[in-house]
């Protein structure tokens, strides 16, 4: 119970070590950072594979042209879902929950600034995608016109509309709160002394994620707030006859998607500017203009928003505009990339399972970058756009980017959560698996989209059936590898080479002073930390 | 409980959230049911929200027994100052949101509509929308909702923001009495603020009342409608909730529960009062005025 209760302290001093409560209300009623990270983590890993259920489903209809599956409603309904699973259900989540664990730890804190509220902020998410996937089995189907929700096609939905908008207003709740917490927690529970300069890139890149998410999430609410009421209330903010515009939704949609996309992303360089350097036995290389970089880009991040409507006859000003701005964030993007190479540079480097994922993260997600400038040049993405080409740039970002930057997290802080050393020969075959299918799956998407074929549909022209049947191959061989990386979880959750508390050869900061598995509490008592204390 | 040694406040086994999170599946499940007509839907909407009532009351009581039992020390107090900041700064981003729309329709969808601009605007209009000329306040090319006068700035509007800019006042000298320690002058005060509060959304009321019956002015009188209502109706909204935060922070006071040093309950709600008062200036000049 969270009630004062005075006489319990006058029993233990002042402080206790409460270890957590018996059977599943821990889970329910814990306040622990690591619990809730723990669920946090597992909750994403779940909808890890109904998200990519989803992606399976879309594939298996488009290994051959023609209509052989599912039908062209549901195939909507499943590209749809597919990515609200994936960016809400899957890396989002997981990104909290990594914060959760690593964040306290990494700062010298005894727990989150509000413990309680982050309770809420993860125990909203099972309820908000049950509200979610519940959709799926109204008559209605669930949502079919694109996680974006462009109206007026959105408004043409059955009555699963509702329970969309109010499954995003609701894990818009968490999100915001998750990052209120974050954000305190970063600004007010930093060990004596430790300085903002001092943070690990960790949590200098979510610092600055949460500010994205609070200025971002509840424009993104506003936005489907005017959907609900034109659809209900008979107002008309996206109807031209009524004096609104279709377009205007994009423009505020966006203003929340483009920053959205860094949310999904930044966190992964944090976790990339930890990994490089420590299996390169290297402290980062200019850890400033990191610092600075992430900032550049959060800041750009809400000036580029329209890059993606150039086909919906902006004015030529803004399209200039938007086009030179989009380019502007490869700047500070390439200093990134740049940075990670500069710091394996001379270094004693090896290559365990979480650098190969950090360097596989490098390699492709600039070659998503590179596609991303491809697509930011306006006349040459009135072709590209809403092709294939398209699907291929963002899965590269996202699938060897965000989740490749997840899987290089689990890897590397497994030992520290708990105690054992994963199996090393699974974990590298994961990876190279994992780094074949993936390239099988999404590089010839580039192909047939330069040749025009179009995203969302489920059938298509004859010309694109080899590539298509390519890819198909290699979403079946990814999808199919990921069952490794559970099956290495759980093997090294049961035993294992027990591990060091300093884990790595060459890890730096705080959480890798504490004993591994990390104790249900630390740093009750703060560290000192000087100019000279290793925090990063 | 517990805290660490440094002597910051962890709580342990939080019982609300969860039931929270009910409150607000059943609240979003039967609001969603009941927006597409079933007949449970709006029981089960209201059972939602009792159980959410049910949840900050416990929530918030939990929370207080513990602020008055010594239990949050300075750090703590910051973590909720730094919060309850960053808070109001996610609401401005969601007026900004409605805000946005109002600006865009204006300067940009709208003139467009009417054949302004270049890129084809002016073959738009003489195709789809002919004899369209764009003023506003505009119901669209369409006249949608079948014409309306729109709400004047003087009268009741004005009224109302004399009645909230004097409740800024009055809640600013509740706040230098509870800083000098008077608590019984800081809940006069505030009760002055509450009541201004309330007279507010009751002339909100009235507007609303006056649009519909006598200017024809509804929700679904084109994109003036719906900025209009969409503004003011959340506007009104915040108005509540933060009158209800005061009214609350009036009750405590009269309790006894706040000193000129510990009173961050009243800050926090008077931050928000504040807010709410700023989103008003800003209805006031870009939806009323001009």
């Amino acid at each position: 119970m969270s009630q004062v209760d005075t006489s319990h302290d006058a029993h233990h001093g002042d402080h206790d070590h409460h270890g957590p409560a018996p059977g599943l209300m821990r889970w329910i009623t814990t306040t622990n950072h690591k619990d809730i990270g723990t669920l946090y983590l597992w909750f994403s890993l779940i909808m890890f594979f109904i998200g990519g259920g989803m992606a399976l489903i879309i594939r298996a209809e488009l290994w051959a042209p023609g209509i052989q599956i599912v039908d062209p409603m549901f195939f909507n309904s499943m590209t749809t879902m597919h990515a609200l699973v994936m960016i809400f259900g899957v890396v989002m989540p997981a990104f909290v929950g990594l914060a959760n664990w690593m964040i306290p730890m990494m700062l010298g804190a005894p727990d989150m600034a509000l413990p309680r509220l982050n309770n809420w902020s993860f125990w909203i998410m099972p309820f908000a995608f049950t509200i979610l996937l519940s959709t799926l089995f109204m008559d209605s189907g669930g949502p079919a016109g694109g996680w974006t929700m462009y109206p007026p096609l959105v408004l043409q939905m059955g009555d699963s509309f509702a329970f969309v908008v109010f499954a995003i207003h609701f894990m818009g709740i968490s999100s915001v709160m998750g990052s209120i917490n974050i954000v305190a927690t970063i600004f007010n529970m930093r060990a004596p002394g430790m300085t903002l300069m001092q943070m690990p890139m960790f949590v200098w890149t979510w610092l600055i994620t949460a500010f994205l998410l609070i200025a971002t999430i509840p424009v993104f609410a506003g936005a489907v707030t005017m959907l609900l009421t034109d659809r209900f209330f008979e107002t008309s903010f996206f109807s031209a006859a009524g004096g609104g515009d279709p377009v205007m939704y994009q423009h505020i949609f966006w203003f929340f998607g483009h920053p959205e996309v860094y949310i999904l992303i930044l966190p992964a360089f944090g976790i990339i500017s930890h990994i490089i350097p420590t299996f390169s036995r290297k402290p980062l290389f200019g850890y400033d203009s990191m610092v600075y970089a992430t900032a550049s880009i959060a800041f750009l991040s809400f000036i580029v928003w329209a890059h993606h409507m150039f086909t919906t006859g902006m004015p030529l000003a803004a399209e200039l505009f938007f086009m030179f701005s989009t380019m502007m964030i490869s700047v500070p993007t390439g200093v990134k990339v740049f940075n990670w190479v500069s710091t394996m540079w001379r270094g004693s480097m090896t290559f365990e399972t979480p650098m190969l994922f950090a360097i596989g993260f490098v390699v492709m997600f600039t070659i998503g970058g590179l596609s991303g400038l491809m697509l930011a040049i306006t006349p040459a993405d009135i072709q590209y756009h809403d092709t294939y080409f398209v699907v291929a740039h963002f899965h590269y970002v996202l699938v060897p980017g965000a989740i490749y930057s997840l899987m290089a997290a689990c890897y590397f802080w497994i030992p520290k959560w708990t105690g054992n050393m994963y199996d090393e020969k699974l974990g590298k075959m994961h990876f190279w698996i994992s780094t074949i299918f993936v390239n099988v799956l999404f590089f010839p998407m580039h192909f047939v989209g330069l040749a025009g074929m179009p995203r969302r549909i489920p059938d298509y022209s004859l010309q694109f059936a080899d590539w298509n049947m390519i890819a198909t191959i290699g979403a079946f061989g990814f999808g199919f590898s990921q069952l490794m990386f559970v099956y290495i979880i759980f093997k090294c959750i049961k035993g294992g080479e027990k591990a060091t508390g300093e884990v790595w050869e060459g890890a730096r900061g705080l959480e890798w002073t504490v004993a591994s598995p990390a104790p249900y509490h630390t740093f009750e008592e703060s560290p000192t930390i000087t100019p000279n204390t290793v925090t990063r | 409980m517990s805290t660490a040694t440094d002597g910051y406040y962890i709580p342990h086994e939080a019982k609300w959230p969860i039931v929270g999170s009910i409150g607000l599946f059943v609240t979003f499940m039967g609001l969603g049911s009941w927006l597409n007509g079933s007949g449970v839907g709006e029981i089960t909407f209201y059972a939602g929200l009792a159980i959410m009532v049910f949840m900050l009351f416990g929530w918030f009581a939990t929370v207080i027994k513990e602020s008055q039992s010594g239990a949050y020390n300075g750090q703590v107090d910051t973590s909720f100052r730094m919060c309850m900041s960053w808070f109001i700064f996610s609401e401005v981003m969601f007026f900004g949101a409605f805000f946005g729309a109002l600006f865009y329709a204006r300067q940009f969808s709208g003139p467009w509509l009417g054949g302004e601009g270049a890129g084809g605007a002016d073959v738009t209009n003489a195709v789809l929308w002919s004899g369209y000329n764009y003023v506003w306040p505009t119901d669209g090319p369409a006249n949608v909702g079948g014409g309306f006068q729109p709400m004047g700035w003087f009268g009741l509007p004005l009224i109302n923001t004399l009645l909230l800019l004097t409740s800024g006042f009055t809640c600013t000298v509740a706040h230098h009495a509870i800083k000098d320690g008077d608590q019984k002058k800081m809940v006069r005060w505030l009760g002055a603020t509450v009541a201004l509060g309330f007279i507010f959304v009751a002339c909100q009321a009235f507007e609303y009342y006056e649009a519909y019956a006598h200017l024809g002015l509804k929700m679904s009188s084109g994109i003036y409608g719906s900025t209009f209502f969409m503004l003011t109706g959340f506007h009104g909204f915040h108005v509540c909730m933060g009158a209800v935060m005061l009214f609350v922070v009036m009750l405590r006071g009269m309790k006894g529960h706040f000193t000129a040093e510990n009173h961050f309950a009243f800050e926090a709600a008077a931050w928000y009062w504040h807010f709410v008062d700023v989103v008003w200036l800003g209805l006031f000049v870009f939806v009323y005025l001009f």
